[in-house]
C-alpha cells in the first residue's frame, strides 16, 4: 500500500523543510488520539475518531475545530473603510457594526489572493479580516503593501494572528452547548454576526460563522486562553455527541455545503466569476484592486465556470486536478471531490468550459485513466433544514 | 492489534496467507488504520496476472487513493466481491472478511522473502509517525 494522491498538495508543500508551527491546542489533540499532519506549515489534526464519524457528528450533533492556524488582521483608523473597499471585492460600506461578510482579496489581473471574512467591530470602530492559514503570510504582506501604497489614508493594518486563539463549534447542537457556558444572548447573534462575551469564563468574540453548512460559532480569544475554552466546550458537549473534528472532515463538510477552498476552487489565476462567487463582488462600489479585469470578464462572460457534479457509476472518488471530459475531450479539471459522507455517493466541483456547463448535462471524470460517468447537479450538495421561526434573530 | 501469526507481510503493508499453492492477500490492520474510512476498492478479475511488488489494485479512503502491491507473482483465482460492495469491511475486518484476492502462486519461494508477524509488528510500529 502506498498513497498515490494527497489532497491539497499545494497547501502542504509550502514551507516544507522548515519546522512546523503549532497551535496552543497541539498537545490536547495528541492526547485525544488525533493524527497530526503537516498542513500549510502547521502541524494540525487531520482526524481523531475518523473522518466519517466526525463528519456525521457535525451534521447530527456538533463538532469542535481548532482553527489556530488561521490569521487575523486588524484594520482600524478613520480610513479603515476606504482602505478595505480598495483591497476587497465585497461592499464593506454595507457592513453594519457587529456584522460579518464573506469577501475576496483580488489581484490586479482579476484573480484571487485569498477568500476572507471581514468582521466589523460591534462598536463600529474598526474591522477584523480573517484569512486562510495557507495564505497568511502572503495576505499580510499584500495588505501591508497596499497600506504603503496609500499614504493618503489614515488607517492601521496590524497582523494579530500570533496573539489570537480561534476555535469553532458547529452543528445543530452547537447553540445549546454554548448556551450552557455563557450569559451572552446567543439568539441575538444572527448568521454572519458577532458579539463580545464571556464563554466558560474566557473573554471571547462570539461569531455566528463557519465552514460546514451548519449552525454554529467561531470564537476569537486571547491565544493563551483558547485551551480553557476548548476544554470547557468538549466537556459541556460530551453528552450531546460533540466530537473534536480534524481537517479531513472540515474539507468534506465544506464541500457538501459548496464552500470554496483556496488552492482548489480559488487561485491567483481563477477569477471570482469563474469560481461562482460573483455575489461577493460589488463592481459598483467604487474602485478596487482588479476591478477592471473582473468587469471586463463580466462583459465578455467568463470562459470557464465552476459546476457541481455527482458520479453516477462506481470507479473511485474524483479528486482535485483530475481531468473532466465531455464529448470525448478534456473540458476542465476537478477542483474538489470526495465520497460525500452525508449523501453516500461521490460528489465534486469542477472548473470547466462555459459551453459545457449546465445542470443535468453529463460529464465524465478521468479517474486513473478510466472515464467515470457523472452528471452536473445543483449546489450546494447539502443544505441544512432551517427552523421555521427566526428565533428572535 | 498484533499481526496474526500465520500471516506474512510486505513492507508496503499487504498480508499473505498461504494454503498450498494458493495464497490469500489483503492489507494490514496498520494500513487500514493509517488510511482511515475506506470508501472504494478496485481489484483485478480472476484470470488476471499479478506481479510481485507491482500495484494490482487501489484502495481509497476519504482523504486519499492508495495503490496495493502484489506480494508474489501469480494469477488471480478469486476476488472478494463482498469487499468491493462494502469497502468499509477493510476497516472492520482487515485479516478475515476483507481479504482482497486469492492468487495461484508461480514461485512458492517468494513467500519466504516476506516478513513474519513479529517482524512486521516491529516494522509497522516504526513506520508510525
Amino acid at each position: 500500500m502506498s498513497e498515490s494522491q494527497e489532497p491539497n498538495a499545494a497547501a502542504l508543500g509550502e514551507g516544507a523543510g522548515e519546522p512546523l508551527r503549532t497551535t496552543p491546542l497541539r498537545d490536547r489533540h495528541a492526547a485525544l488520539g488525533a493524527r497530526l499532519v503537516p498542513f500549510a506549515g502547521w502541524e494540525m489534526p487531520v482526524q481523531y475518531a475518523g473522518i466519517m464519524a466526525e463528519h456525521r457528528a457535525v451534521r447530527g450533533a456538533a463538532g469542535l475545530f481548532d482553527l489556530g492556524h488561521m490569521g487575523q488582521v486588524e484594520v482600524s483608523g478613520p480610513d479603515a473603510l476606504a482602505y478595505l473597499q480598495a483591497v476587497t471585492t465585497n461592499d464593506v460600506a454595507a457592513l453594519a457594526p457587529g456584522k460579518a461578510q464573506y469577501s475576496l482579496l483580488p489581484n490586479e489581473r482579476g484573480g484571487v489572493i485569498d477568500d476572507v471574512i471581514v468582521y466589523r467591530r460591534p462598536d463600529g470602530d474598526g474591522y477584523m479580516v480573517v484569512v486562510n492559514a495557507s495564505n497568511r503570510d502572503k495576505d499580510v504582506a499584500w495588505l501591508l503593501r497596499h497600506r504603503g501604497l496609500r499614504p493618503d489614508l489614515d488607517v492601521a493594518v496590524e497582523d494579530r494572528s500570533d496573539r489570537t486563539g480561534m476555535i469553532a463549534i458547529q452543528g445543530p447542537k452547537a447553540a445549546a452547548i454554548v448556551g450552557r457556558l455563557t450569559e451572552a444572548k446567543l439568539a441575538a447573534i444572527g448568521d454572519f454576526a458577532w458579539a463580545g462575551g464571556s464563554v466558560a469564563g474566557v473573554p471571547a468574540m462570539i461569531a455566528r460563522t463557519g465552514y460546514t453548512g451548519e449552525d454554529g460559532f467561531e470564537f476569537y480569544t486571547a491565544r493563551d486562553r483558547v485551551g480553557d475554552l476548548w476544554d470547557a466546550l468538549l466537556e459541556a458537549g460530551d453528552d450531546d455527541g460533540l466530537m473534536p473534528v480534524g481537517l479531513g472532515a472540515r474539507d468534506t463538510l465544506r464541500l457538501e455545503a459548496r464552500m470554496p477552498l483556496y488552492g482548489n476552487e480559488l487561485a491567483d489565476d481563477i477569477g471570482p466569476l469563474e469560481a461562482g462567487l460573483g455575489w461577493a463582488v460589488k463592481l459598483d462600489k467604487g474602485p478596487f484592486v482588479g476591478r477592471d479585469a473582473i468587469a471586463a470578464m463580466k462583459e465578455t462572460g467568463p470562459p470557464r465556470r465552476t459546476v457541481g457534479f455527482r458520479c453516477v457509476e462506481r470507479g473511485g472518488s474524483p479528486r482535485s486536478h483530475f481531468p473532466v471530459l465531455a464529448g470525448g475531450r478534456e473540458i476542465g479539471r476537478v477542483t474538489s471531490g470526495a465520497m460525500s459522507p452525508t449523501l453516500g455517493h461521490n460528489i465534486g466541483l469542477a472548473l470547466i468550459e462555459q459551453d459545457a456547463a449546465g445542470v443535468g448535462k453529463p460529464l465524465a471524470i478521468d479517474i486513473r485513466g478510466r472515464p467515470v460517468a457523472a452528471v452536473q447537479v445543483k449546489t450546494p450538495f447539502y443544505k441544512r433544514a432551517r427552523p421555521e421561526t427566526a428565533s428572535g434573530r | 492489534m498484533a499481526a496474526p501469526k500465520d500471516l506474512r507481510f510486505t513492507k508496503t503493508h499487504e498480508w499473505l496467507r498461504r494454503d498450498g499453492d494458493v495464497v490469500t492477500i489483503g492489507i494490514s490492520d496498520h494500513a487500514q488504520n493509517e488510511l482511515g474510512d475506506i470508501t472504494y476498492v478496485e481489484l483485478p478479475e480472476p484470470g488476471d496476472a499479478v506481479s510481485r511488488n507491482e500495484p494490482f489494485g487501489v484502495v481509497e479512503s476519504v482523504k486519499a487513493a492508495s495503490d496495493v502491491f502484489a506480494p508474489v507473482d501469480g494469477e488471480v483465482v478469486e476476488r472478494n466481491e463482498s469487499v468491493v460492495e462494502a469497502p468499509d469491511l477493510v476497516n472492520r475486518s482487515p485479516y478475515e472478511q476483507a481479504w482482497l484476492l486469492k492468487i495461484r502462486l508461480n514461485d512458492p519461494d517468494q513467500v519466504d522473502l516476506l516478513m513474519d508477524a513479529p517482524a512486521y509488528d516491529v516494522y509497522a510500529e516504526t513506520a508510525k509517525h
